[in-house]
Order: structure tokens, then C-alpha cells, then sequence
């Protein structure tokens, strides 16, 4: 007799197992989260080691401030049509989804573009692993810690490779829209793949105040 | 079929909120703005405009006002660590005589170059 009611208490005290769609949903922001503290690790490093450098060169001296403030104002726009595809396929229209996807995926493919041309440039200018250039972008002469480099290329290049992984999950999201996978009632992944495309988002927001403003 | 979660926030009126808030951003750094203000005045509205658009993004596109609060918590705790993380840092790096030995230092490698 006594045993039934701590069985019943038991079943009481045990949460219902995770539907699927809220499973992946959970997956997705548990990977965020952990992710998130890569990043925020990144960036803390950045501080400490910014801070506790003898010189360090102002970032506005050597990184161009307006091209990558097109690039925030890009992902900005690509996370809005991400949602507006979310919106789409929820209300059961499969071909604007799959449009809105496909502006999603151009965002993040012309990101990588202008990402690749400013490494490069400033690689050309002399910034690189170990040194940086003896001149800013205003002619001025420019000295600080050669530690410049490698956290700037390390934090960005860590988020361009999130942002390029996006756009192969979303590439495969757009396949399964265009062979019609989706519907009004089945949509979950779609939100999923936004939550990853939103949070790369966000983080471009804190690299681009965090790396190239302050 | 009304769903409460498929209703959707007005998407447009946060896109002109983050491309304000990345406008002023972009403004507040320029120099002529940055030197009177002030480094620490600069960094805390850079930061802050940064946690805003952040919170904006989280709680409008990653639909996070319209989850479960649990949620929130759990997404709340990667924040609260990285801050942690960052004051855990500081005393070693608000150490003045450390600063002295690294400026020394830097000096004794200018001077055998």
C-alpha cells in the first residue's frame, strides 16, 4: 500500500519526456549556449589580453570601421528575412519561404564575400599573425602589441566559420523547401536553423563593437 | 488553428531599431565624438547599445519573449558566466605594477632591437 503512493508521488516529481519539435528546439539553444561561451571566452581573452598589453594601436587605425559596419547592417537584413521566412512557411506559403531563404543565404554568402576582401586587405597592409602595419589608415604611425593580429583573426575567424556553416545549414534547409518538406504544420526546423542564424547574428553585434568600435 | 507562438512580433520595427541603434554605434565611435566623451564613457555606451541590439535579437528573432521562461533562465546563464569571467580577470588586470613591469619590459626589447 505504501509502495503505490511513493509510485505515485514519483510520477508526480518526473517531467513529461520532450515532444520532438521542443526537443530540437532545446538541442539548438543548448548548443548556442555552449557556444556562447566559446565566444564570450574569445572575447574575455581579447579584454585581458588588450588590457594588459603595454601599448595596444587603435583599432580604428588599422580596421576599416564603414565596410564592416556594412557587414552588421547586412546580417541585420538577413536575420529579418530569416524570420520573414519562418513567417512565411507558417502561413503555409512554401514559395515565399523558399525566397526569403534564398536572400537569407545571399546575406550570409555576400558577409563571407566582403569578410574575405577585408582579410585580405589588411594582410596586404601588414597585418598578420605576428606583426602589424607600420602605418594606420589615416598615414598615421601606429605601434603596439604584434598580439593585435592574432585575436582579431582568431574572433573573426571563428565567427566567419559559423556564419559559413550557416550557410550550408540553410543551403539544406532551402533543398528540403524547394522538395516541398515543409508545411503550415511541419515548419519546427526552419525555426531551429533561425535560432542558429539569429545567434550569429548576435554575435557579429558584440564583435563589431567589442573588435572594431571600442 | 490559432497558435499563440505563431504570432509574429512586428519584424520591420525592430529592423529600424538595430540599424538605428548600429547608426548612433558607429557615430558615438567617431573621433570627434570619442575624445570629449571620454574612453569610459565611449566603452559603457558602445557596450550598451552592443547588449541592447543583442537583447533585441534574442527576444524578437529568436522569439525567446514568447518561450517559456525557463528558457530565458537557461539562455540568461552564458551572460552571467562571461561577466563573471570578466571580473575575475580584473583585479590582475587593474594591477598598476604589472602595467609598470610590462611597459619596462617592452622597453628593454625596444632598446636591444
Amino acid at each position: 500500500m505504501e509502495e503505490t503512493t511513493t509510485l505515485d508521488h514519483s510520477a508526480d516529481v518526473y517531467e513529461p519526456s520532450l515532444t520532438p519539435d521542443a526537443l530540437g528546439k532545446l538541442g539548438m539553444w543548448l548548443f548556442l549556449i555552449s557556444d556562447a561561451m566559446s565566444f564570450g571566452a574569445l572575447l574575455a581573452a581579447y579584454g585581458a589580453i588588450r588590457a594588459g598589453a603595454a601599448e595596444w594601436a587603435p583599432p580604428s587605425e588599422i580596421l576599416g570601421i564603414e565596410l564592416t559596419a556594412f557587414m552588421t547592417f547586412l546580417l541585420i537584413c538577413s536575420s529579418v528575412t530569416m524570420v520573414k521566412a519562418l513567417e512565411a512557411i507558417q502561413n503555409g506559403d512554401r514559395g515565399r519561404m523558399c525566397d526569403f531563404l534564398a536572400l537569407t543565404i545571399l546575406g550570409g554568402v555576400i558577409f563571407l564575400g566582403l569578410q574575405a576582401y577585408e582579410w585580405a586587405a589588411l594582410i596586404k597592409h601588414g597585418l598578420t599573425l605576428t606583426t602589424i602595419p607600420h602605418h594606420g589608415l589615416t598615414g598615421a604611425e601606429i605601434s603596439g602589441s604584434a598580439l593585435f593580429g592574432p585575436t582579431f583573426f582568431t574572433i573573426t575567424g571563428f565567427h566567419g566559420a559559423h556564419v559559413t556553416g550557416g550557410v550550408i545549414y540553410l543551403a539544406c534547409l532551402l533543398r528540403h523547401g524547394w522538395n516541398d518538406h515543409y508545411s503550415a504544420d511541419y515548419n519546427h526546423k526552419v525555426e531551429i536553423a533561425g535560432l542558429y542564424w539569429h545567434f550569429v547574428d548576435l554575435v557579429w553585434i558584440m564583435v563589431f563593437t567589442f573588435v572594431y568600435l571600442l | 488553428m490559432e497558435h499563440a507562438h505563431k504570432e509574429h512580433p512586428k519584424y520591420m520595427r525592430i529592423f529600424w531599431i538595430l540599424l538605428a541603434l548600429t547608426i548612433l554605434e558607429v557615430v558615438v565611435a567617431l573621433p570627434f565624438l570619442r575624445e570629449p566623451l571620454g574612453q569610459t564613457i565611449t566603452a559603457l555606451l558602445l557596450i550598451g547599445m552592443a547588449c541592447s541590439k543583442a537583447l533585441y535579437v534574442a527576444l524578437y528573432f529568436m522569439h525567446l519573449k514568447f518561450e517559456q521562461r525557463t528558457l530565458m533562465i537557461i539562455a540568461l546563464t552564458p551572460f552571467i558566466i562571461c561577466v563573471f569571467l570578466v571580473f575575475m580577470l580584473l583585479p590582475d588586470l587593474m594591477d598598476d605594477a604589472r602595467h609598470e613591469g610590462l611597459k619596462a619590459e617592452s622597453q628593454v626589447v625596444d632598446t636591444s632591437h
